[in-house]
């Protein structure tokens, strides 16, 4: 058990992720994406603190955050796939790309 | 005040979590009994059991493509869930594992029903199963806000999330008789997670038996075994939050605990018979619009003892 | 023994985020991403935060319960009973993921770590308990109003009606006009 392996279990989450989010066309599948990314600072921001500061509290101040984002970004990204379809009978990404430049 | 049970306690603690829930279900037959103006014999307690070789050997019913994998999955975590959720309750003087969270364990375990019973609707492709399975979280959204404010209340007095700390700050007074709110909102939360009494809206006639309607054999077994197991891990859990553990006069801590567990639960399946089914979109704006605010303010007076020295 | 734990949740979790995106059932992929997501959690309290650990495995239930309804509401084939890709740009995404996490493995193994500083507080939930509600007080704040804004905010983009809707245009119309009535009968 050593923070390299914890961290390498981090960076398989984190990239495992990326090309969720990077590959899906549902909103909602790029959310899980995204969801898997912060699994990974998660677990990363949970070994930097066991490994590195244990005495110092602002490492699970980082766990506590990340957590929030995941809420946060749960809530908004429903919200925003509910007002996107509501309006438009659209749940992927390649359909709303208006702003795209 | 709360020792780690020995290494047989792994076994023992799902025997009697089960015990209780047959007692449970022994009161619900004779208070059926009554209702029914049957006459109530020495059996009339164990009719209900009759279910049991009933079920286990009747042939599974299936519908076209059924999602097996999640079905199965969903319909053994809830009795699992209930059985998991036991472990940091403390029987007497005894616990299985005295977590230093035991209040967010027990919320966790309680949560896992949800996604268990959401499988269980979603598995037999059919469409009054799965109408009950979004009904249970619904009303999950409901009752889960409160109930946590509830588990929570407790737990800021004895200034410990751990089991065995909360029932021993009780040694002068129950915590049941200066947080009533809480105490209430609890019990009603057990009645909403164990999905019985008013709160069996997910296995409503309406939608012909909801959740149940499509399980059949050792799923319905399973399932069923399932909502009265949490029935019993919950009116256990009432006993170390709200009633002072096993602490009591004369008789030793485990009968103190067994007794006050069975009380719990005499009182939630005579309400559950007593209360008519409530809908989940009423429920929600009672559980958000009444008793958030009530359980807020009821977690403040313990906050505010603690802050005025009153340790 | 802690090693052991280590790779019983690791394996899950990462095969589980794997399939989430392999998965044709979007019911099964959301539950793919919880059983990741819960061992995420059991990371966490092998490293010695019991209570970061359950709440995360409590929060992610639920939360994973909820994308569930969502996912059935959205997607066109919820249960992935007719096989269809919903992916665009898959090699490239690949590309992009595979040199992400060489790009990350390279730096977990050249960055020189510091030595341990310290050792871990007896309790480690009054730790952080302690730090949200002291030197952390602002960081605990603005997550706060974060949550209410969010609150706020995905509840006007999702809801369709607003007060005149349930009022009427004076704002006079009791009780209200809903499509589903309430419990306290507002």
């Amino acid at each position: 058990m050593t923070l390299h392996l914890f961290l390498l279990l981090a960076a398989g989450l984190f990239a495992i992720g990326v090309y969720g989010a990077l590959s899906q066309q549902s909103i909602v599948m790029i959310m899980m994406g995204i969801e898997l990314m912060i699994g990974g600072v998660i677990v990363a921001a949970a070994a930097f603190w066991s490994f590195l500061a244990p005495a110092a509290a602002s490492g699970q101040v980082i766990v506590v955050a990340a957590v929030v984002a995941m809420a946060v970004e749960m809530a908004m990204g429903f919200a925003v796939t509910t007002a996107i379809f509501r309006a438009r009978r659209v749940d992927t990404t390649d359909l709303a790309e208006d702003l795209k430049g | 005040m709360v020792d780690a049970a020995p290494w047989w306690a792994v076994v023992t603690a799902p025997v009697l979590l089960a015990a209780f829930a047959l007692c449970a279900i022994g009161y619900d037959a004779v208070l059926a009994a009554r209702e029914a103006a049957r006459p109530i014999r020495m059996t009339t307690p164990a009719r209900p059991l009759l279910e049991v070789p009933r079920l286990l050997v009747s042939q599974p019913r299936r519908l076209p493509a059924p999602d097996a994998l999640l079905w199965r999955t969903g319909v053994i975590t809830v009795p699992v869930a209930a059985v998991l959720s036991t472990a940091v309750i403390p029987f007497g003087h005894v616990v299985v594992a005295d977590l230093p969270v035991g209040v967010v364990w027990f919320n966790a375990m309680e949560v896992l029903t949800w996604a268990g019973l959401w499988m269980a609707g979603w598995g037999p492709n059919a469409v009054f199963s799965l109408v009950g399975g979004y009904r249970y979280v619904a009303q999950g959204l409901a009752y889960e806000l409160p109930l946590m404010f509830a588990l929570m209340t407790p737990a800021i007095r004895a200034q410990s999330l751990r089991v065995g700390d909360i029932a021993a700050a009780q040694s002068q007074v129950w915590f049941a008789v200066w947080m009533p709110v809480a105490f209430v909102v609890y019990l009603a939360g057990v009645l909403a997670f164990s999905f019985l009494g008013p709160f069996s809206y997910p296995v409503g006639q309406d939608i012909a038996g909801g959740l149940l309607g499509e399980a059949s054999g050792v799923d319905r077994l399973l399932l069923s075994a399932g909502r009265w197991l949490l029935l019993a891990a919950g009116s256990a859990m009432a006993v170390p939050l709200f009633l002072g553990g096993g602490a009591g006069p004369v008789l030793p801590a485990w009968t103190w605990s067994a007794i006050k567990t069975l009380a719990v639960l005499a009182l939630l399946v005579w309400v559950r018979r007593r209360l008519p089914v409530i809908r989940a979109d009423r429920y929600v704006e009672l559980a958000w619009v009444v008793l958030i605010p009530l359980t807020v303010l009821q977690a403040l007076v313990p906050a505010l003892v603690v802050l005025g020295g009153g340790r | 023994m802690e090693m052991a734990v280590f790779w019983v949740l690791a394996v899950p979790a990462l095969a589980g985020g794997v399939l989430v995106f392999r998965c044709g059932s979007m019911a099964r992929a959301t539950f793919a991403l919880l059983s990741s997501l819960i061992c995420v959690g059991g990371e966490v309290v092998l490293l010695g935060l019991p209570y970061l650990g359950v709440v995360i495995i409590l929060m992610m239930v639920m939360e994973m319960v909820v994308m569930a309804v969502f996912m059935i509401a959205y997607m066109m084939n919820p249960a992935g009973l007719t096989p269809m890709s919903m992916v665009h740009n898959k090699r490239g995404s690949a590309v992009i993921s595979v040199a992400v996490f060489v790009a990350l493995a390279a730096g977990i193994f050249l960055v020189p770590w510091p030595r341990r500083a310290g050792s871990p507080p007896p309790d480690t939930t009054f730790q952080v308990g302690v730090s949200l509600m002291g030197g952390q007080m602002l960081t605990m704040i603005t997550l706060g109003f974060v949550l209410l804004a969010t609150m706020v905010g995905a509840t006007v983009l999702a809801t369709r009606r607003g007060r005149y809707d349930r009022f009427g245009d004076d704002l006079d119309r009791r009780p209200a006009h809903d499509p589903a009535g309430g419990g306290v009968g507002r």
